[in-house]
């Protein structure tokens, strides 16, 4: 009875061993003034994680072994704007994380200039420690308000022809990166066959509130979901939407040259949808209201 | 505090939501309030009257009237002028908040001289005005930034606060008006004794 009693605690013991082997290890932690950042390591993926006691989900995660392959389905997803502007020359990504998504780029497009704008400093310090991202003189980063910078883009007379949005890190929403008056100065910055690819909620009320917002603004829009992530893609460009045949062809003649970064752009013209399946009585956010952070938890 | 929680808002388009223009922000609120307890403390040694602390109401509305009516006229061009949204925000602070706030601060230390009217309970009354004002505050911020951002505008909201210190202004000029006018009646009956 001893004897078993001791074969199943030293069981016990040598479970939990193996379970820290397995488990996560805490690599780097970072306080800024915004968040705490943590990178995580389980075996060959490295994560970067905003807000770690409040359960909140990765931002970034990486294969340290294979640095070309993009994990997350959402940062897959920022590649479906090349069905509609399928050569950008002048690339805006607004959040950095860990940089995957701007590295992907400058790979793919290693003569179209990229700026990437980050509000916290610390983000930029640990995605170049951890996550081998690398400024070079076709790509620099800003640490700036996307606001404030997108702004100042427009009174400059700047263009780009590719904007992904995808600031919306951690649990406090940047009211003013979702009102119209953004998304009409936004539109300034774009060029005539610019696409803008938003990285937005869907769930709750606050899923209704953006799509009436860009619809507003923008006019019709490609919804982008993928029944397995939990992400909304918005997906727009100045002119009418083109039809899902053009979507097809660009998939065919760009989907091998994605391959390597594991981005599934064939199936994604299925998925880019016009219907409207959102409260179109919802109100517009504005400078003037725009409660996002209350909505979300309604 | 409800101005205070919504000039992060009005200057988030300008400026960013970053953390140095909450910074700005507080600041320019502090150094305000500083001087208006300052100066309020220095006028109520001249002749306080109660005409006198009802516009202080009536001044804080109207000084806080242009934060509704032209804070995109004064922060483009501050905006254009100055890169860093850290000076940005606070110059545009200064501009928009410095002359309201600092009138708000000289209702605190004229009161105080109001109510008193001895040393003994010049203690008292003071810790029964900051406890007004400070729960007032809290009210304000809780109000503001849980309940009037998800049902108003943020222009509605400012105007609120506008009628509400015009409202006070105007009760504190009518109360006084009857008292002063009671009091003449009373004496008026006397000389005719």
């Amino acid at each position: 009875m001893k004897n078993k009693l001791r074969l199943l605690l030293s069981l016990c013991g040598l479970m939990a061993v193996t379970q820290t082997l397995i488990a996560a290890e805490v690599i780097h932690e970072e306080k800024s003034l915004y968040r705490d950042i943590n990178v995580v390591q389980t075996g060959n993926r490295r994560c970067l994680i905003f807000n770690v006691h409040r359960g909140d989900r990765n931002q970034t995660c990486l294969n340290v072994n294979n640095r070309d392959e993009l994990i997350f389905s959402y940062t897959k997803m920022s590649f479906a704007g090349l069905l509609l502007t399928p050569q950008p020359k002048k690339i805006l990504i607004a959040g950095l994380g860990g940089g995957t998504l701007p590295l992907a780029f400058n790979d793919l497009f290693p003569d179209a200039q990229i700026d990437v704008v980050e509000v916290d400093q610390a983000v930029v310090n640990v995605a170049k420690e951890f996550f081998f991202f690398e400024e070079n003189a076709n790509m620099s980063v800003a640490v700036n308000d996307a606001r404030v910078f997108v702004k100042r883009a427009g009174i400059l007379g700047e263009k780009y022809d590719y904007i992904i949005l995808d600031a919306f890190g951690g649990d406090y929403i940047p009211e003013h990166l979702l009102t119209r008056e953004f998304l009409e100065e936004v539109k300034q910055i774009m060029t005539e066959d610019a696409v803008l690819v938003a990285n937005t909620f869907s769930t709750s009320r606050f899923y209704d509130h953006e799509s009436v917002t860009y619809q507003r603004v923008f006019g019709e829009f490609f919804n982008f979901k993928l029944p397995a992530s939990g992400n909304r893609m918005i997906i727009t460009q100045l002119d009418p939407l083109p039809p899902r045949g053009n979507l097809i062809t660009q998939a065919q003649s760009l989907a091998p040259s994605l391959e390597k970064y594991g981005v599934p752009l064939l199936e994604y013209p299925a998925r880019l949808s016009t219907r409207v399946d959102w409260d179109m009585s919802r109100r517009v956010l504005t400078d003037q209201y725009a409660p996002a952070n209350l909505l979300q938890n309604n | 505090m409800t101005v205070e929680m919504l000039g992060a808002r009005i200057m988030a388009p300008y400026f960013g939501g970053s953390i140095s223009v909450w910074g700005s922000l507080i600041t320019v609120f502090m150094l305000a309030l500083s001087v208006g307890y300052l100066i309020g403390g220095r006028l109520s040694t001249r002749n306080p009257n109660p005409k006198t602390f009802a516009l202080f109401f009536i001044g804080a509305a109207i000084s806080s009237i242009p934060i509704i009516l032209f804070a995109d006229a004064i922060m483009r061009p501050i905006f254009l002028a100055i890169e860093d949204p850290r000076y940005g925000s606070l110059l545009a602070s200064i501009f928009l908040y410095f002359i309201p706030t600092s009138i708000l601060g000289m209702i605190s230390p004229y009161s105080v001289r109001l109510m008193v009217d001895s040393h003994e309970h010049s203690g008292h009354m003071a810790g029964l005005l900051f406890f007004v004002s400070t729960i007032g505050s809290a009210g304000g911020t809780l109000a503001t930034s849980f309940y009037f951002v998800l049902w108003f505008d943020v222009n509605q909201i400012l105007w609120g606060a506008v009628a509400v210190l015009l409202l006070a202004g105007s009760v504190i000029l009518l109360i006084n008006y009857l008292l002063q006018k009671r009091a003449a009646d009373a004496q008026a009956s006397r000389y005719e004794k």
